[in-house]
């Protein structure tokens, strides 16, 4: 396991000729819970974009393995997206299908498992993130917590490598914020995967990251990296200690 | 990689599985069966433990082997012994078992019986009409609003909705009059040649374009253009709970959303009618000059000799009618939208049913009415 599942090097991103973020380079190593963290607008969630293939970058490169994400075929591309599962900022279920279906669809469609099974499946998955017997249930008939535990079932479906969450913790209460960072331990723990969250909520940095990238929207770049706990202690740099302090320090 | 397996012991002291190789849902899995007999009420089985010593990687293959097995176990009354299990799949199995199930939660998918659709599409009929029925009178309430000059809509709303529904539809309003037009010409022009009256071509044109089709089929146009249009922007609204904010912060929504759209499609409408009837004429004019020897002028003289204002009246009130049904079907429909992106579609597809199916009962209504009274 000598190659880090994600490894970014020099990455630029930019809308046109508005440069969001440059020169990130950072390695995400297996078994991490990597947080991209920064103040709000500093393009923490477009760098998640980059990552998960949806926005190319200005320039860069983002590997996966031994793979350069964006110099790959559409066919390796698609391979290393089945290993990965996302976690959208509002859920991303597909409302016009009920949970149990949201979370079977990728099964019937990358998976031989036989239609029962595929419930069977369905169900497990919904019964991990704490929702059984709520498979018939639409969407938009269930709590906006639900929801987001409904949009875990489904990134979890094809038993991913590597979970990225799009702000995980954004609009839940602090106990069920709380359940959702015990549970990504969990997983990360039984499953052995990689965790990639972005995310400014510091109860969770702190709880649950052991790496991490500080993204700074003034000088377009990151400021600092690593373990949050250790920024917190020994990073000199105000802007990180204002942020990691909630602005009670370095002002 | 080792495939899957197991094998199933009996033991003094209960069942014992142990379990080798390496499960995935993407390989094949063993079956189930052999434990079902093992674990038979008859067996006489009263604990179950677990030997993974063999166990290779596994994945969530795994974890649904061993829910069928609690699950089985549970309704039999036999006790699962977890020990054997590695931790990390047991930290898994408490997970899946951490959050019973909500007691009255669970609720059975209905599925897509053809019958019960049949069943609730009959019983939404009076639901339906009600709905209608509120919503007239709610767009008469907004409607006396504007008259006292209560009612509050931004203007500049009302300006693109007034250049949405009128300029932005000429041009697919041209080629279709244009094309009744002719089939109107192709028509009559063929009745009308057995008698050699082919210069009454320009009547039938004059007539059925200014008293029906140019109203009807802009009204047509219009509720598949604009009705749809409406409902899908009311409904995208109503899914973000923009419409929801509008209530909140005080403002009307029959008034800030509705009353601009049908204000609009209302004046627009009755112009396009008019528009239509001379493009139809036109469309009339280019067969009756070039298959049947009609020249311009007389085609011209004809049409205006057989025309009066009372036929463009008529077509007009028509237009004016079938822009507040067509506004109105849109609006409801968009109002009524449900919170997902299906429902969205359904009220863009239900307005264009809604408003077709209203223009042509009241144009039935209508053509009645003037009839009878001979206008």
């Amino acid at each position: 396991m000598a190659t880090p599942p994600i490894r970014v090097s020099g990455l630029t991103m930019a809308y046109g000729d508005f440069v969001i973020q440059k020169d990130l380079s950072f390695t995400v190593e297996r078994g991490d819970i990597f947080i991209i963290m920064g103040g709000s607008g500093c393009g923490k969630s477009t760098l998640l974009r980059h990552l998960i293939g949806l926005q190319q970058p200005a320039r860069g490169k983002v590997f996966y393995g031994e793979t350069s994400f964006w110099e790959a075929s559409a066919r390796e591309q698609a391979a290393i997206l089945r290993k990965v599962g996302v976690l959208y900022q509002s859920g991303g279920l597909w409302s016009s299908m009920t949970l149990a279906e949201n979370v079977a669809l990728v099964l019937q469609e990358y998976t031989d498992l036989s239609p029962a099974e595929i419930r069977e499946m369905a169900s497990l998955k919904l019964a991990l993130v704490g929702l059984a017997g709520f498979e018939g249930y639409y969407p938009s008939q269930i709590s906006g917590g639900m929801q987001k535990r409904a949009g875990l079932a489904r990134a979890m479906a094809l038993d991913p490598e590597i979970l990225f969450f799009d702000e995980p913790s954004a609009g839940l209460d602090p106990v069920s914020a709380k359940l959702l960072d015990d549970l990504i331990l969990h997983l990360r723990d039984s499953l052995g995967s990689t965790v990639v969250i972005v995310t400014h909520e510091l109860a969770s940095i702190f709880a649950i990251g052991n790496n991490s990238v500080f993204l700074d929207p003034d000088t377009k770049t990151m400021i600092a990296q690593g373990n949050p706990k250790e920024l917190l202690s020994c990073s000199r740099d105000a802007k990180v200690r204002n942020f990691l302090t909630r602005g009670a320090e370095g002002r | 990689m080792e495939p899957s397996s197991f094998n199933i012991e009996q033991r003094p002291d209960g069942a014992e599985l142990r379990l080798s190789g390496s499960w995935s849902i993407h390989r094949a899995r063993p079956s189930f069966d052999p434990i079902a007999t093992a674990l038979a009420p008859e067996s006489g089985v009263r604990r179950i433990g677990f030997d993974a010593t063999g166990l290779g990687d596994w994945d969530s293959a795994l974890l649904m082997f061993l829910v069928r097995i609690v699950n089985l176990c549970r309704s039999r009354d036999i006790e699962v012994d977890f020990a054997g299990l590695p931790e990390n799949v047991r930290g898994m199995l408490d997970l899946a078992y951490a959050v019973g199930e909500r007691r009255g939660a669970r609720r059975e998918h209905t599925g897509n019986s053809q019958l019960a659709h049949l069943g609730e599409a009959v019983l939404g009929i009076w639901q339906d009409a009600h709905a209608m029925t509120a919503f007239t009178g709610e767009t008469l309430l907004s409607l006396a609003g504007l008259a006292k000059g209560s009612a509050r809509f931004r203007r500049s709303d009302l300006w693109e909705f007034i250049r949405n529904c009128g300029p932005d539809a000429l041009p697919i309003v041209t080629l279709i009059s244009l094309l009744v037009g002719m089939i109107l010409a192709f028509v009559g022009a063929h009745q009308l040649a057995m008698f050699g009256a082919q210069i009454y071509i320009a009547d039938a044109v004059g007539v059925g374009m200014a008293r029906e089709m140019g109203a009807m089929m802009t009204g047509i146009i219009m509720a598949g253009r604009t009705g749809a249009a409406f409902a899908a922007q009311l409904g995208t609204m109503q899914v973000n709970q923009e419409i929801d904010a509008f209530k909140t912060l005080g403002f009307s929504a029959m008034d800030f959303l509705v009353l601009p759209r049908m204000i609009a499609l209302v004046l627009m409408l009755p112009l396009l009618c008019v528009y239509a009837d001379f493009m139809g004429m036109i469309g009339g004019a280019l067969v009756a000059i070039s298959l049947f020897d009609i020249s311009l002028l007389e085609y011209a003289n004809e049409t205006r000799s057989m025309l009066d204002l009372a036929d463009f009246a008529v077509g007009l009130v028509k237009a004016g009618v079938f822009g507040v049904l067509v506004a109105m079907a849109g609006c409801l429909r968009g109002m009524q939208c449900g919170r997902s992106s299906s429902a969205v579609g359904f009220a863009a597809t239900s307005a264009v049913v809604t408003g077709i199916v209203l223009i042509i009962v009241s144009d039935a209504l209508m053509t009645v009415l003037t009839t009878a009274l001979d206008i």
